[in-house]
């Protein structure tokens, strides 16, 4: 099991527990606000969008060019967004803080 | 489905076309149309009403449609005020009702045998189906059934405004019954809605309700018959997901990447600019064109070929950016029960005959679906 705590726009902290799936996945079930994942993961609708702390990237790995392409035409956009449907949980994940972007 | 923007967008990335002596510049590649539909400071959508459409419906209505034809920051206070009532289809008992409505059209048609599809299955299904989202009575689809397919625009003559007047006249008459008296539907609803802190006015309830019937007719009557003509093509798709049917949703983004039921939508230049290193002189329009962007191989791999199970789709069917649709959530949720059903009860289908609906932008010509199709349908 990964620990993994969202922290949302109004800077609420939940911390959630999952051993798959995605964090877009994982967000949306529990209702996380700010991650909708409208298209379901397929990299289309940039509504699952999430700022990676530094101490935290290496866990999460770099966003592929489709993703970056996406990120790069949405709001909020940093150096350390990713789109968290395209972030599979694992255990290594273990302890992961990540920030709503919008 | 073939895609004919390839040439174009491979060689140039543009294409030039008439419309009613106001030219379209068409953008054809993945990323400058996401590009163009981003930046709408320069090529904005609150230009005069019907313009941003192509073919240009400026002839045919005054009425501005909201929050489609609103640009930012003004967008943003629309948006916000319909967004929760789009999302509706999320909900358990919005589910419950839309798949009532589509077991009973599916149902309907294994019983009779064979169906037209588009009158007869895709029309009544989006017509049941948009009582739903409006919550308005049931026996309100008899009506907008009864208005046919290519309703809201003429379409053999963009300056015919008689079609136009069914949905005018219609909502005139629904905005008066809902103030004499007010129901739980979406037309007493927004009558009662503020936008910064001001009542909406009647052209502002008819701007979102005309939106609401204009855009997810025609769209949802092509996704419905073109994913029943691909299924009827390919039965081994309809086993692939009935055993596997936890690749559902990337099915969904699938289908609407390769059909995109709305070729493109347009923009007016609020400036001298440019696209694809072609200058687009100010008030002048180009067109996103989404059926394009989604066959763009620099993106797609496999393009031209439904992969049910692909992982990666950064598809424009849905629009992109600030004006993405509006009813994306009820057209998956829609798409979503259609399969479900189609796995659970159907057997075999088969295409007897049809007539395809070719659209020709320019010269270059697209099937964006069907005038008509007759598919035998069996049970499991």
């Amino acid at each position: 099991m990964a620990k993994i705590t969202f922290v949302t726009r109004d800077n609420e902290h939940i911390t959630l527990e999952a051993s798959s799936g995605s964090l877009m996945k994982l967000a949306t079930q529990n209702g996380i606000k700010g991650i909708e994942g409208e298209c379901g993961g397929v990299c289309s609708c940039a509504t699952c969008h999430v700022h990676v702390p530094e101490e935290h990237s290496a866990k999460t790995g770099e966003a592929s060019e489709i993703e970056k392409d996406l990120l790069e035409l949405s709001d909020n956009v940093q150096d350390n967004s990713r789109l968290c449907c395209q972030v599979q949980i694992t255990e290594e994940l273990d302890g992961l803080v990540v920030h709503v972007a919008n | 489905m073939p895609d004919p923007f390839k040439e174009k967008r491979e060689n140039e990335g543009y294409h030039d076309i008439d419309d009613q002596n106001d030219p379209v510049k068409m953008v054809l590649g993945h990323k400058d149309v996401r590009k163009a539909a981003h930046n709408w400071k320069t090529f904005q959508s609150g230009a005069e009403p019907g313009r941003i459409v192509v073919p240009s419906e400026v002839e045919i209505r005054d009425l501005r449609q909201i929050p489609f034809e609103v640009d930012p920051p003004e967008h943003k206070s629309y948006r916000d005020l319909v967004e929760p009532w789009f999302k509706r289809p999320l909900e358990e008992e919005y589910q419950a009702k839309l798949k009532n409505i589509i077991a009973g059209v599916l149902d309907e048609a294994i019983e009779k045998g064979s169906v037209e599809v588009i009158h007869d299955f895709s029309l009544v299904l989006q017509s049941r189906a948009l009582t739903v989202l409006l919550n308005s009575d049931y026996s309100e689809a008899e009506r907008w059934i009864s208005w046919g397919t290519h309703v809201f625009r003429s379409e053999d003559d963009p300056l015919d405004n008689s079609k136009a007047n069914v949905l005018a006249d219609y909502l005139d008459e629904k905005v008066e019954e809902a103030k004499k008296n007010p129901t739980e539907d979406f037309f007493s609803v927004l009558l009662n809605s503020e936008v910064d802190g001001k009542k909406l006015s009647d052209d502002e309830v008819k701007g979102v309700m005309m939106l609401t019937f204009a855009g997810g007719r025609d769209t949802v009557i092509n996704a419905v018959t073109n994913s029943i003509a691909y299924f009827a093509d390919h039965p081994e798709s309809i086993e692939y997901l009935r055993k596997q049917p936890e690749h559902m949703n990337t099915a969904i983004e699938e289908l609407v990447r390769y059909f995109s039921p709305l070729t493109h939508m347009g923009r007016v230049a609020t400036e001298d600019t440019a696209v694809c290193e072609h200058a687009v002189k100010k008030d002048s329009r180009i067109s996103m064109c989404w059926a394009s962007a989604n066959r763009d191989e620099r993106v797609f791999e496999k393009p031209n070929e439904v992969v049910l199970d692909r992982q990666m789709n950064p598809h424009v069917g849905f629009g992109f950016g600030t004006h993405n649709c509006l009813g994306a959530t009820h057209a998956r949720t829609i798409l979503k029960i259609l399969l479900e059903q189609i796995i659970e009860k159907i057997g075999s289908m088969e295409i007897l005959d049809s007539e395809d609906n070719i659209e020709d932008w320019g010269g270059i010509k697209r099937k964006v679906g069907y005038h008509n199709i007759n598919v035998k349908l069996t049970a499991l």
